[in-house]
């Protein structure tokens, strides 16, 4: 068992296990922050997989981003004062089913790629010059539309979220 | 790191494969399905789809590291990463709207629609 090995478990302990937190938990901030603890994890299993860009956009987008987007809904949603923040479950019994049987079947197809070896060299490259390369060259194309689709996103969210004006 | 602790607790456990990587994204997905379909409260519903599209990331990286993929699996994580905050943004902003509106957030109240 080598350091790689015992770092995976590790990671993959934490991902799981907040991400468990995450659907499971009564309180919605224990939730919130189950989710930074997952976003944190798999930012982990980006590195093990030779992705630092990746990683690091992991680490901004989701936990700097997203995660406190999320927060600011539940902070603007929830009457503070009357201290609603726990939150019911319904259709429990059918979900279960329904995820244990799409679960059974996704670990069944990928227990087929068991005995896989890494097709690169062990060394780990930067991937970031590489990777921008290919965002300006043979990608071109998808991120000038990722970047309009942002930019009309934002605008869109920012007009739709404005109180009063709007009927 | 010493991994003597390790090797006489856990050296039970197999060496590291691809299949690892993908059954941890197995685990999140099936858990941020789970999230959609029982939760009641809309934000909570938007954080399981936030583990599914992580769950797809990791499958994305997992097999430009392992198969043939090579780095176009990362442009893929990065185009999922930009479409998840566009979507988080739109539908925090819907949240809000449905809160000023109906004063909840709970997915089956809002069902003005079935009248």
């Amino acid at each position: 068992m080598e350091t790689f090995d015992i770092i995976f478990y590790i990671f993959a302990l934490i991902t799981v296990g907040s991400a468990f937190l995450v659907v499971f938990s009564k309180n919605i901030f224990y939730a919130a922050f189950g989710l930074l603890f997952t976003f944190f994890g798999v930012a982990a299993l980006y590195v093990l997989l030779h992705a630092d860009f990746l990683a690091v956009t992991q680490v901004l987008i989701y936990v700097g981003g997203i995660l406190v987007l999320l927060l600011f809904g539940v902070m603007l949603t929830n009457k503070v004062i009357s201290v609603d923040m726990k939150t019911g479950t319904l259709n429990t019994v059918p979900a279960l089913i329904l995820t244990a049987v799409v679960f059974g079947s996704l670990s069944g197809v990928y227990y087929a790629t068991w005995s896989r070896t890494p097709s690169t060299a062990v060394t780990a490259v930067s991937t970031s010059k590489a990777i921008g390369e290919m965002l300006m060259t043979s990608y071109v194309l998808p991120f000038e539309v990722a970047s309009v689709i942002l930019l009309v996103a934002l605008v869109g969210a920012a007009l739709t979220a404005r109180r009063g004006k709007n009927p | 790191m010493d991994s003597g602790f390790f090797n006489t607790f856990f050296g039970w456990l197999p060496h590291v494969q691809l299949a690892h990587f993908l059954i941890v994204s197995a685990f999140l997905f099936a858990l941020g399905l789970y999230g959609i379909i029982t939760r009641r409260n809309a934000i909570l519903v938007l954080m399981g789809v936030e583990l599914v599209l992580n769950a797809a990331n990791i499958n994305l990286i997992a097999f430009s590291r392992y198969g043939t993929l090579k780095l176009d699996g990362q442009v893929a994580a990065i185009f999922v990463i930009i479409l998840a905050a566009a979507e988080a943004a739109i539908a925090l902003a819907i949240v809000l709207n449905i809160y000023n509106r109906f004063q909840t957030i709970n997915v089956d109240d809002v069902s003005s629609l079935k009248e």
